[in-house]
């Protein structure tokens, strides 16, 4: 049986006495695609932050990679191999310029800057941004950042995406590049959506979080 | 950031009117602030000290802001009973403390910590948007008063930008070391932090004129008066002016 990537137990979670996971078990085992779907506030964001170790849980153990993950020292590995696609690209971006900007997690994964540059370069042919590299940050429109945003967590080669919302104004150009990727070069993912569709394009089975709870959704 | 985290509570002071606790709190910083000796400031500071009991806050908390206000107090007990031109000296060594400059200090540490403790018992017990608004209800300066919300608003959101950003950071499996990148990193952290911030309130300020705004708040809700409120507004200021009294008249 394939070895669990992400294994949550018991996972329970509340902002200030307000419970918003309750008791949640969830796994991800390496080569699948799975897709989050519930209603909004029903807590995605928080799942996934809860994975990358940005937020403790109350009670329950986070497993990643086949250990157990606890203090922001463990996370260390998960953020290097575990690539977090966030649901307001402004929150992804902040160096001066695109180029920087997807140069910034190769460098951090020990790459030279002379690999950097590579990467950022092939990157950028993928996505279609070449025109876009030098441009600062704050100059790009809603869509290109997040076109950029894709670009910066797709330069790190993650052992597995969690995508928060990537779809979201893209245009159906864009859109569909970023299926016909998905589809070939990902083998591992976790897509939160409320984009039928492009679930339905992505991924093999689909999870609902609702009322606290996660459960596989039967109407896929 | 959660800046007002006194301000959730069910406590006497929590149910106050906000303008009462404001009616009181002036009162007591000013006399408490030009009161002289150590009986007097040591009264208000017991008086305070009730507040504090009364509205029951966050142990944790409460002491951590304490801690951090009383650190620049410490200087002050550094430097005034060494550098006060008075007898009788207390001699350690080569180093003479004035017994004037020890009572000086001890006034001032009793003065300060009294009016954070009534600062925290009756002004964090409201919301800061409360507050805003009943001093419009006081008649402050209402540009004043949107100074002072906008102010609390923009802190907010210069530390929410700061959160983002050290995610993002995170996510993508940075660590500190001693090099060039950590440097640069560090850089373009401040950088953005600042463009993003100053983008953000531009954007706020864009959605607050999309809705009418006008240069300040208008008031929607209005406070009811209690009678307990009144009480304890005469109550309180009666204390803190009697306890003033006391120290002229003594």
């Amino acid at each position: 049986m394939e070895k669990a990537l992400i294994k949550l137990e018991n996972i329970s979670f509340g902002y200030n006495s307000f419970p918003v996971l309750e008791n949640i078990n969830f796994e991800l085992k390496s080569g699948e695609k799975v897709g989050l779907i519930g209603p909004n506030g029903s807590g995605k964001t928080t799942f996934l932050y809860i994975i990358m170790g940005f937020l403790k849980p109350v009670s329950g153990k986070v497993f990643i990679f086949g250990r157990e993950r606890k203090k922001d020292k463990d996370f260390l590995e998960v953020r290097q191999k575990l690539g977090l696609l966030f649901q307001d690209s402004d929150s992804q971006l902040f160096c001066p310029t695109v180029k920087e900007d997807i140069a910034f997690g190769p460098l951090n994964l020990g790459k030279s800057r002379n690999e950097a540059k590579e990467i950022v370069k092939n990157i950028a042919k993928v996505f279609n941004i070449e025109h876009l590299l030098d441009r600062p940050i704050y100059k790009l429109s809603g869509g290109e950042k997040k076109i950029v945003a894709l670009a910066t967590v797709f330069a790190m080669n993650p052992v597995c995406y969690l995508l928060d919302e990537p779809s979201s104004g893209l245009d159906e150009d864009t859109r569909n590049k970023l299926i016909k990727f998905l589809k070939n070069h990902v083998k591992t993912c976790l897509i939160v959506s409320h984009d039928r569709k492009f679930l339905k394009e992505t991924v093999n089975k689909i999870y609902i979080l609702k009322n606290k709870k996660v459960s596989l959704y039967q109407d896929f | 950031m959660h800046l007002e985290v006194f301000a959730e509570g069910n406590s006497f002071f929590h149910s106050l009117d906000p303008r009462v606790k404001i009616l009181v709190f002036i009162p007591f910083a000013i006399l408490c602030a030009i009161s002289k000796g150590i009986i007097i400031p040591l009264l208000y500071f017991m008086l305070s000290l009730t507040f504090i009991l009364i509205a029951k806050p966050n142990l944790k908390v409460f002491l951590n802001r304490l801690a951090g206000a009383n650190f620049f107090i410490l200087f002050i007990w550094i430097f005034i009973p060494l550098s006060y031109k008075s007898n009788p000296y207390i001699s350690l060594g080569f180093l003479k403390l004035s017994y004037k400059g020890l009572e000086y200090a001890l006034s001032i540490t009793l003065k300060c910590n009294a009016i954070i403790f009534a600062t925290i018992a009756l002004l964090s017990t409201s919301t800061i948007f409360s507050l805003a608004h009943a001093m419009l209800h006081l008649k402050f300066p209402s540009k004043l008063v949107t100074i002072f919300f906008l102010f609390y608003r923009y802190i907010t959101v210069m530390h929410e930008e700061y959160i983002k950003i050290k995610r993002a950071v995170l996510a993508r499996g940075f660590t500190p070391g001693t090099n060039l990148h950590t440097y640069r990193t560090y850089a373009y952290i401040v950088g953005a932090l600042l463009i993003k911030s100053f983008e953000r309130s531009e954007e706020i300020y864009k959605a607050m004129l999309a809705r009418g705004f006008k240069g300040f708040f208008p008031l929607f809700e209005h406070f009811k008066l209690k009678k307990l409120d009144v009480a304890f507004a005469i109550f309180a200021n009666f204390i803190v002016i009697s306890i003033y009294l006391l120290g002229i008249y003594k």
